[in-house]
């Protein structure tokens, strides 16, 4: 597996970031929230840099990300998919749809398709359990979702992409 | 202050205390697991996290931890109530119901605090029968991790992260599938760990345990092609009674000597012998870079800081990569000991190198990954072969249905066995600098001490500083032993807060008397004392207590290595350390 190198930018960003909240250990929380917002994701050499930063070890750090499912260390598609499966979502179902998903995708939760466009990931209630289940995608959010909505659901991401190509 | 009752007792005690600790004022014990303290050393984990203390509080609708529980003016507690009784039992049952159940083969049988607890419980079933959690095993040069025994205490937690600030270790992941890793669960060998092993000494469980070299040493015996030779620590003697039931600080130098020749070692020799050595160089260079500074000489690096501790050396490396050139370059006692059994001994005796193996008894987990350090073998092969813990050597013994109390005091081979108190007192918190003061002191003022004792460097306070006089120039002495003492006194140092001329630090509380290698204190520090005590015993026993008039000392100067840190020495005497800042390997 390769060894993950950041560049000069990227570790200029985390260190600015940090800076930010007064690289204060108190602040850790919204410090990586920050990040993977910037970043995408919170691989391990981004976390060595925000251990540094804020005087903690990396050991701690790895324990707080490996903590909270907020936070990730895979790398997101272009559109990243979460499905709700908080306690409405999943009585209406968001399991069997994460399942179709996961096969329509053919992709396993946390991880991206191989052309980048699609990560699949879970989370637990945003807050609309009267459309429940529902499916946040890029931070769109769809109600009321069956399977065989999917296939629609994902061209709009194709015509996107057409848009952005022409 | 505080008045209150415990199971109808009452008992005052000030403001802050805990219930638990309140209890124990009155001989009243609450069982715990994850609470651990090292009384008077700055290190306790309270994280109330396994709920064994609980107890019940009159008006308080929930058990309470007692652990974590401040005293109030009139509370009424109750410590064995039926509800706090049972709801103890089921947190050890469920503790249980997810934990493998194999005390018979576990390493950690006999000195398992959960086991006791399930013992004295009288837990005959795990009523919750389920699913078991399951990790990786990672064996480094040191330390095993065997997390599916792991109960997350997280008292190795708080004693990597904030007694020896080391940050190897940390909670991960949550629910049923948390547990104590390095970032990233890397091995342990890829963090920043320093093999000091007080996790080990922390952990309640079986699930952080030491290497054993023990059966290799057994083989190497029976083979008649190898002459097998032993040397042990100083801080060795004055444990390895506890686990013969004999009380903490019994010194059994004699009967340790004997029971290592019924095992069958063909010479019994001391590592104190090389820690007179040890302060032959050091106190050298302590001399040689005082006289060049005060000589004007810019490029002297001040203060010398000890190398005897292996978890120090991985620790500076790690964490002080700009500040390489600072520490002593000799070795630790024990690689001396190993290059000159190899060497001068080997040649003495006409007897090839590899066909030595030379096994050290320890009181120590870094020693193992010292020993097996590259810069410490000669085309291949180590110049110390294996080490054993006080507790290992315990095994043995009794693996060797051994009793050590009627065993006859018995003597070291010489010449890798004559020692003074100097090498003796290396084993506690102080004795290193203040065996390298008493040779230092004589050599610079070519006068006689007329008392060797230094108490201004004894004690067991985390940081000591001390000023001794060396006949008109004052020498500026600092002292740490915990690793997150020394870095708070080094982290002064390079600041230019405060200036030494020499500096000692050891890894285990109270230096290598609290090692992670010897018999389990289970959080007592009164144990820890007590042998350190036994160490200054052992040294005012002694007739000679300078490590300059060891006679075997002299004499191998005299016949092989010529001058203190000349040529020779410094071949096979001294070291060098190396960056590893950047060791961490990420690969995901």
């Amino acid at each position: 597996m390769p060894v993950i190198k950041l560049s000069d930018d990227k570790v200029r960003i985390i260190k600015d970031i940090c800076a930010e909240y007064g690289n204060q250990e108190a602040e850790v929380l919204n410090v990586l929230r920050k990040v993977q917002n910037t970043l995408g994701y919170l691989p391990a050499e981004v976390q060595e840099v925000v251990a540094a930063e804020l005087h903690m070890s990396v050991a701690k750090i790895y324990g707080i990300v490996s903590f909270y499912s907020f936070f990730t260390m895979q790398p997101k598609g272009k559109h990243p998919i979460d499905i709700c499966l908080g306690a409405a979502c999943m009585a209406k179902g968001g399991d069997k749809l994460l399942e179709a998903f996961k096969k329509h995708l053919n992709v396993e939760v946390g991880k991206c398709t191989p052309d980048g466009k699609f990560s699949l990931s879970t989370l637990r209630c945003v807050g609309s359990c009267s459309l429940a289940p529902v499916v946040s995608i890029g931070g769109k959010i769809y109600g009321k979702v069956t399977a065989d909505q999917i296939p629609a659901m994902l061209a709009e991401y194709d015509e996107y992409e057409d848009v952005m190509q022409s | 202050m505080i008045n209150l009752t415990i199971d109808n007792k009452p008992v005052q005690v000030p403001e802050g205390t805990t219930v638990l600790k309140a209890a124990r004022q009155i001989g009243i014990h609450i069982p715990t697991l994850c609470y651990y303290e090292l009384d008077g050393m700055k290190l306790e984990n309270k994280p109330a996290g396994c709920r064994v203390c609980m107890v019940e509080i009159k008006g308080q609708k929930r058990l309470m931890a007692a652990c974590a529980t401040e005293c109030k003016e009139g509370m009424e507690v109750h410590t064995n109530s039926l509800r706090a009784v049972n709801a103890r039992r089921t947190v050890v049952e469920l503790m249980l119901s997810d934990h493998p159940s194999d005390c018979l083969t576990c390493s950690k049988s006999g000195d398992c605090d959960l086991q006791r607890l399930s013992q004295a419980m009288g837990i005959r079933e795990i009523p919750f029968p389920g699913e078991h959690s399951h990790h990786r095993k990672d064996i480094s040069p040191a330390i095993i991790r065997d997390m599916d025994k792991c109960i997350m205490c997280r008292r190795c937690e708080t004693v990597c992260n904030e007694f020896q600030t080391v940050g190897a270790l940390h909670a991960i992941n949550r629910g049923f599938n948390a547990v104590v890793a390095p970032a990233f669960e890397q091995d342990l060998v890829d963090s920043p760990c320093t093999f000091c092993g007080q996790c080990v000494m922390a952990c309640p469980v079986g699930a952080l345990n030491t290497v054993s070299h023990t059966r290799q040493v057994m083989s190497a015996i029976n083979n008649p092609k190898k002459t097998v030779i032993v040397q042990t620590a100083p801080a060795v003697r004055v444990a390895l009674g506890e686990e013969f039931g004999m009380q903490p600080g019994e010194v059994v130098t004699g009967k340790m000597v004997a029971a290592l020749r019924r095992l069958g070692f063909d010479y019994v020799f001391d590592t104190d012998f090389a820690a007179d050595l040890t302060i032959m160089e050091e106190g050298t260079e302590l001399l040689d870079r005082i006289s060049r500074h005060m000589a004007g000489d810019k490029s002297v690096r001040l203060p010398i800081l000890t190398s005897c501790c292996p978890g120090w050396v991985n620790f500076f490396e790690y964490n002080f990569p700009d500040m390489l050139d600072v520490p002593s370059s000799a070795k630790s006692p024990q690689q001396m000991f190993g290059s000159i059994a190899k060497s001068y001994w080997a040649e003495k005796m006409g007897l090839k190198r590899e066909d030595i193996v030379c096994v050290s008894i320890m009181p120590c987990v870094a020693k193992k990954y010292e020993c097996g350090r590259d810069e410490f073998k000669v085309d291949g092969n180590p110049d110390v072969d294996f080490s054993i813990s006080t507790r290992g050597l315990a095994r043995l013994i009794k693996q060797y249905g051994i009793t050590l109390s009627e065993l006859p005091e018995e003597d070291f081979d010489r010449p890798l066995g004559e020692s003074t108190g100097a090498g003796v007192i290396f084993g506690s918190t102080g004795g290193v600098i203040e065996a390298a003061v008493r040779t230092a002191y004589e050599l610079y003022t070519k006068k006689s001490l007329d008392r060797v004792e230094f108490s201004q460097l004894r004690g067991i306070e985390g940081i000591r500083e001390a000023t001794v006089d060396f006949d008109g120039l004052p020498v500026h002495i600092g002292i740490a032993h915990g690793l997150g003492n020394a870095r708070r006194l080094l982290e002064k140092v390079r600041s230019g807060k405060v200036q030494f001329h020499a500096i000692e630090v050891m890894a285990c509380p109270g230096g290598c008397v609290g090692g992670a290698g010897q018999p389990f204190h289970h959080g007592n520090s009164d144990i820890i004392r007590k042998r350190q005590e036994a160490i200054y015993k052992e040294d005012r026993g002694k007739a000679l207590r300078k490590s300059h008039e060891n006679p075997d000392i002299i004499k191998l100067y005299n016949e092989y290595l010529g001058e203190p840190c000349g040529h020779k020495a410094h071949e096979l005497l001294h070291t060098h350390y190396f960056d590893k800042s950047d060791k961490t390997v990420i690969e995901i």
